[in-house]
């Protein structure tokens, strides 16, 4: 972003940008708790430690004291102890999972004295800090087999311990610093296949009631998908367009044969037709893939034969291994269930507070649904309603919009990082940050289900803000020590 | 360790593209939510707010001389809200509400049948039991805090202070689903008239009902105003109204009619205002308050004797010979007889072989005297001329039009649009009529003389003999006929405040005032007599019925020069218009006009009040009961 001189005038600063936008998220935070948990009844000030927006005053000032310090620190420190934290940090999560109260049917919080803490949460940027570590080895490729078993390993193991602790959201976080890995050479293909997965399991479970012939709409729509997929596929990485186009062409040939066949009123079952569509690019595929001994040829062969095989797997997958309010929880998310009293009743309630606040909203302190308590969860994980209740779409936007030049800032951030520790880092920071605003608003607003993790610096929290200013902090360090 | 990675470098590109669609995504999802869907303004209003409803105090009723007669007394429902009961001590419920086990389950059970109560819903509160008084009110209300859900609702209930005009009255009673789709005013479990003035004036007396918007949590809890009350509305009392009836007057009236079945209505000529409304049987208004209201409806509702309706407006009867005044009217303002046109009566209508008969008197007479003894032959030949007068009309139908017209316009056929409900509007036949009946247009005069006198298919109610009385006490003018005399803060409709004429010159009046006033002073109406105190002037009526004996009915109006009073008298099976409603008629106007009964008509008063004339049409219906006295015995039900 800066070149030339400017970059080196600019050496060795804090990025102020940023440190900006960390305050007004702050502060702003802290103004929508003391809106979600203001009490009708006894109205406390602003400033005053028994409520929520008082706490949260004393946790934003530790997170400065800690921020400033964390800046003091020499870039080298991080670097220097990052397996140790990694050590220190599984150990506690064990620790907890061994000693951790049950709290809310969670057992993730480690209670010393008055203080709670949530090892779970500073594990986000220890992971990060041991992922750039290890990236910044010389001479380190990811797609050796040796590194990717460490890398994954790496993540895996404290996703698997803070899943013991029915933390299912941080976890997630956890997976979705496989961004970082795709930003290292991590091919998109995987990426690719994991967005086709979850694309695959939504048609299949959303559309799985309305038939068309032997099979669901979903399923139909999946296996259109599939033969795209795999046209695009062969013009990608094959590089034969005309192979792609014949795959496109027997899917059409045979639509149009059905077509033919309905027109002399010969009943057709356009779910077979479909089944054999897929059939004869399987075998046109195979057939490619001996004739030419293409290793590409029966990637895409195994792809299409996988992406059919999850198909077919996920109506099976979602009945029988998720839990049923996992399963309701994505129902309500898909739109299938409306249940406004059972399990939608979170959505449901947070889309009626985030609907009523209009083009400029209520105004501050005068929703009435995060108020009466209509919204669960309105300070922590259901803030962004009170956002959108007390300042309509007006507001909900532009805290939006500033979340998103957040995030491309800490993106550029990252990319003028000199060493790939640094780059690593940042992609860390970018990856937990995204994945947080994705999931935390998307369920607020009812496109996500509900998963309970935190929207940065705005849910109420010790733990959660600790934990982000940290992880910021950690970057902005590296940042201005970058050479 | 230098940055060497910078292979994947344009990679950045997809990442920086997924932050913008997932922005681009939620933002018309924002859009979508807030902008394009009111419906979750709506819902967070039915979230939040709760409308909690305060009752207007409905209007007091008042009688003409300001005597207060039906007000408000609190009364308290009481109301669950089946989501926040937890454990309800029932023993202790049922204790403290004193009903037992199974009028709980029942109630319950009552509550929850949405065939029952249709906006059942666990989380708005529901009734569960209406109308406690205030000492159950005060034992529920210490143990309120014991029973979570558990509401009171404070309403009014209406109390009165005489036993007496129920029917005119009516009472009030919760609302019925055609009532609701109606008129949205009204939400289940409101009050509304549903007879009498309280029905007829419901919109005056039901006032307007308040809200207070209050804020409610997710639990249901009331957590206060909403914006201070800046949405709250204070409900507005209804109207006070005061009656024209005079409820001394009223309550002698029903005291005269006790044991009999038939009405009294006396009408100050010159205003329309109904004095008294008396219609036999009728029931003390209180027994239908309170919680015993269905029980005493219900038997009010078998009685035999109809005690719920209002006979003064909705009762029909041949009006007899009280119909002859109007008929000498007809014939003198179409100049069919002269004052001194006489015909001669020898014990019946001679062109008809005696048929209708007569009684002896002098013959033969001309009008005056005619209606002084009630000769039937005067008023038939009198038809009979007017119908045959080809010089005048063309045929037998335009003159009978002719001559319908003239009784419409002395108030009978129609309506007389008094403000009280269910009022019939009597019948006179047109021409039409009879030529459907006799199959052609070649009927006569002679076919149907007997509407001349009152009978045949001619039907009246009580209350247009009055006004009809009422018409000629005025020499050819009327105030349409009302009970209420004056509503608080808003004028009287103008329906009874104007002027309306008969059509028939007032001469023709004085005539016919004449003969009454002889019918009253040596005629057929001499028990009417209070000469030297007061000149009144009347008309008897005997007419012929096919439920047994005769009713006895009486018109008249008092004094002759100033009228002040028109009254209208029917006793059903009375006999003879002499033998009962005269005397009725003479106690009441003595009544109103002197204040009191003189003491030589003391007597007069016992025997008639003493009188049981029970009807068979009635009896039949309930052989098995002996009944000694219509009124006492539904007021008995009040005892119970």
């Amino acid at each position: 972003m800066y070149r030339g001189s400017k970059e080196i005038e600019e050496k060795g600063r804090v990025d102020w940008f940023i440190v900006t936008m960390y305050l007004i998220f702050v502060v702003l935070g802290w103004v929508n708790i003391y809106a979600a948990s203001f009490d009708l009844e006894n109205a406390v000030s602003m400033f005053d430690l028994s409520g929520r927006a008082g706490m949260q005053l004393v946790w934003i000032g530790t997170s400065l004291v800690l921020a400033f310090v964390l800046i003091k620190i020499d870039t080298s420190f991080y670097e220097t102890y990052a397996f140790v934290a990694y050590v220190i940090g599984i150990a506690l999560l064990i620790i907890t999972l061994i000693v951790a109260p049950d709290i809310k049917g969670s057992r993730s919080w480690l209670v010393i004295g008055p203080v709670r803490l949530q090892p779970a949460e500073f594990m986000k940027f220890i992971i990060a800090l041991t992922l750039a570590k290890i990236f910044n080895v010389y001479n380190f490729h990811l797609m050796e087999r040796k590194n990717l078993i460490i890398v994954f390993t790496l993540i895996l193991l404290p996703l698997v311990l803070v899943i013991l602790q029915s933390e299912t959201g941080t976890a997630l976080v956890y997976l979705s610093l496989v961004l970082v890995l795709y930003r290292e050479g991590l091919p998109g293909g995987i990426l690719f296949m994991g967005v086709a997965a979850i694309l695959y399991f939504v048609l299949a479970i959303r559309f799985s009631d309305a038939q068309l012939g032997m099979l669901s709409v979903g399923e139909f729509t999946a296996i259109v998908l599939i033969i795209i997929f795999a046209a695009a596929m062969v013009r990608n990485y094959v590089k034969r367009r005309r192979t792609a186009f014949i795959i496109i062409g027997l899917a059409l040939i045979v639509l149009a044969a059905g077509l033919g066949m309905h027109f002399f009123n010969l009943q057709v079952d356009p779910g077979l037709l479909a089944l054999v569509a897929l059939g004869l690019v399987t075998v046109y595929l195979a057939y490619l893939a001996l004739r030419f001994w293409k290793k590409s040829y029966l990637y895409i062969l195994l792809f299409v034969v996988g992406s059919f095989a999850f198909v077919e797997s996920s109506e099976y997958v979602f009945n029988d291994v998720l839990q049923p309010h996992q399963q309701m929880r994505i129902k309500v998310a898909l739109g299938m269930e409306q249940d406004l009293r059972g399990s939608g009743y979170h959505v449901g309630q947070s889309k009626i507070a985030i609907g009523s606040g209009g083009m400029v909203g209520k105004g501050f302190l005068n929703g009435t649904q995060t108020k009466l308590k209509y919204v669960p969860e309105q300070d922590t994980d259901f803030i962004f309603c009170t956002i959108g209740e007390e300042w309509g779409f007006i507001g909900s936007t532009v805290i939006l919009v500033l979340f998103a030049v957040f995030i491309l800032r800490l993106i550029s951030m990252a990319e003028r990082q000199t060493t790939t520790f640094g780059r690593v880092y940042g992609y860390g920071v970018v990856s937990i940050f995204l994945f947080h605003l994705l999931v935390n608003i998307g369920m607020v607003i009812g496109i996500m289900p509900v998963i309970g993790i935190p929207l940065p610096f705005f849910s109420y929290g010790g733990s959660s803000l600790w934990g982000f200013t940290i992880l910021l902090f950690i970057f902005l360090r590296i940042d201005k020590g970058k050479k | 360790m230098v940055n060497d990675n910078k292979s994947y470098g344009k990679r950045r590109y997809v990442i920086a593209s997924i932050v913008m669609i997932v922005l681009l995504v939620y933002i018309v999802q924002l859009f979508n939510l807030q902008i394009l869907k009111p419906e979750y303004r709506n819902f967070a209003d039915s979230n939040a707010f709760f409308r909690k409803t305060l009752y207007p105090a409905r209007g007091a009723i008042y009688d003409r001389n300001g005597e207060l007669l039906v007000f408000n007394q609190p009364t308290y429902d009481v109301m669950m809200v089946v989501r926040e009961m937890k454990q309800l001590d029932t023993l202790d419920f049922c204790h403290t509400l004193n009903i037992d086990k199974t009028t709980f389950l029942q109630l319950e059970a009552d509550m929850k049948d949405r065939r029952k109560n249709p906006g059942y819903s666990s989380y708005t509160p529901q009734l569960f039991m209406s109308q406690l008084d205030v000492e159950e009110y005060g034992l529920l209300q210490e143990k309120l805090y014991k029973f979570p859900g558990v509401y009171i609702q404070n309403r009014t209930e209406r109390q009165y202070k005489y036993p007496y005009m129920g029917l005119i009255l009516g009472y009030v009673a919760k609302v019925d689903k055609n009532k609701m789709a109606a008129d949205p005013y009204y939400v289940q479990n409101d009050y509304a008239g549903k007879s009498g003035i309280e029905l007829s004036h419901e919109e005056d007396l039901r006032g307007e009902k308040g809200v207070e918007v209050l804020l409610r949590d997710a639990h249901g809890r009331i957590q206060g105003k909403y914006r201070d009350g800046e949405f709250d509305k204070s409900p507005v009392s209804g109207r006070d109204l005061t009656l024209a009836i005079d409820i001394n007057l009223q309550a002698y009236g029903e005291y005269l009619m006790q044991n009999k079945v038939g009405s009294i209505i006396m009408i100050e000529p010159k205003t329309g205002e109904i004095l008294c409304m008396v219609a036999a049987p009728s029931y003390d208004p209180s027994i239908l308050t309170g919680k015993n209201f269905s029980q005493n409806y219900l038997q009010l509702e078998q009685d035999p004797y109809k005690p719920l309706i209002n006979r003064a407006v909705s009762g029909l009867y041949p009006p007899g010979s009280t119909f002859k005044p109007s008929q000498g009217l007809v014939f003198l303002e179409e100049e069919i007889i002269t004052p001194e046109t006489r015909y001669s009566c020898y014990g019946g209508y001679p062109p008809l072989g005696g048929r209708p008969a007569c009684h002896p008197h002098a013959s033969p007479l001309n009008l005056q005297p005619a209606l002084a003894t009630s000769c039937n032959s005067f008023f038939c030949y009198g038809l009979n001329a007017m119908l045959n007068n080809r010089a005048k009309y063309s045929s037998t139908i335009e003159a009978f039009e002719v001559w319908k017209e003239h009784m419409v316009d002395l108030g009978f056929g129609y309506k007389t649009d008094i403000d009280l409900p269910s009022e019939k509007r009597g019948f006179i036949p047109n021409s039409k009529y009879y030529s459907n009946a006799f199959k052609n247009d070649r009927w006569n005069a002679h076919n149907i003389i007997s509407i001349a006198i009152g009978q045949g298919e001619i039907l009246a109610t009580p209350l247009q003999l009055a006004n009809y009385t009422a018409i000629i006490a005025n020499r050819g003018y009327y105030y349409k006929p009302h009970v209420v005399k004056a509503r608080k803060g808003a004028p009287l409709d103008t329906l009874y405040s104007k002027r309306r004429e008969s059509n028939i010159h007032r001469e023709h009046f004085e005539l016919t005032v004449a003969g009454m006033a002889d019918a009253v002073t040596h005629g057929t109406c001499r028990r009417a007599n209070m000469e030297p105190y007061l000149t009144v002037c009347g008309k008897t009526g005997t007419a012929e019925n096919p439920h047994g004996d005769s009713h006895s009915l009486f018109i008249g109006f008092a004094p002759k020069d100033d009228p002040k009073v028109a009254i209208a008298v029917i006793v059903e099976n009375g006999g003879f218009g002499a033998t009962n409603a005269v005397p009725i008629g003479r106690l009441m106007m003595q009544k109103y006009l002197m204040g009191e009964v003189m003491p030589q008509d003391q007597e007069l008063e016992r025997t008639i009040a003493s009188r049981v004339i029970l009807p068979f049409a009635y009896r039949r219906n309930a052989p098995a009961l002996r009944i000694d006295s219509i009124v006492t015995r539904v007021k008995d039900v009040q005892g119970e």
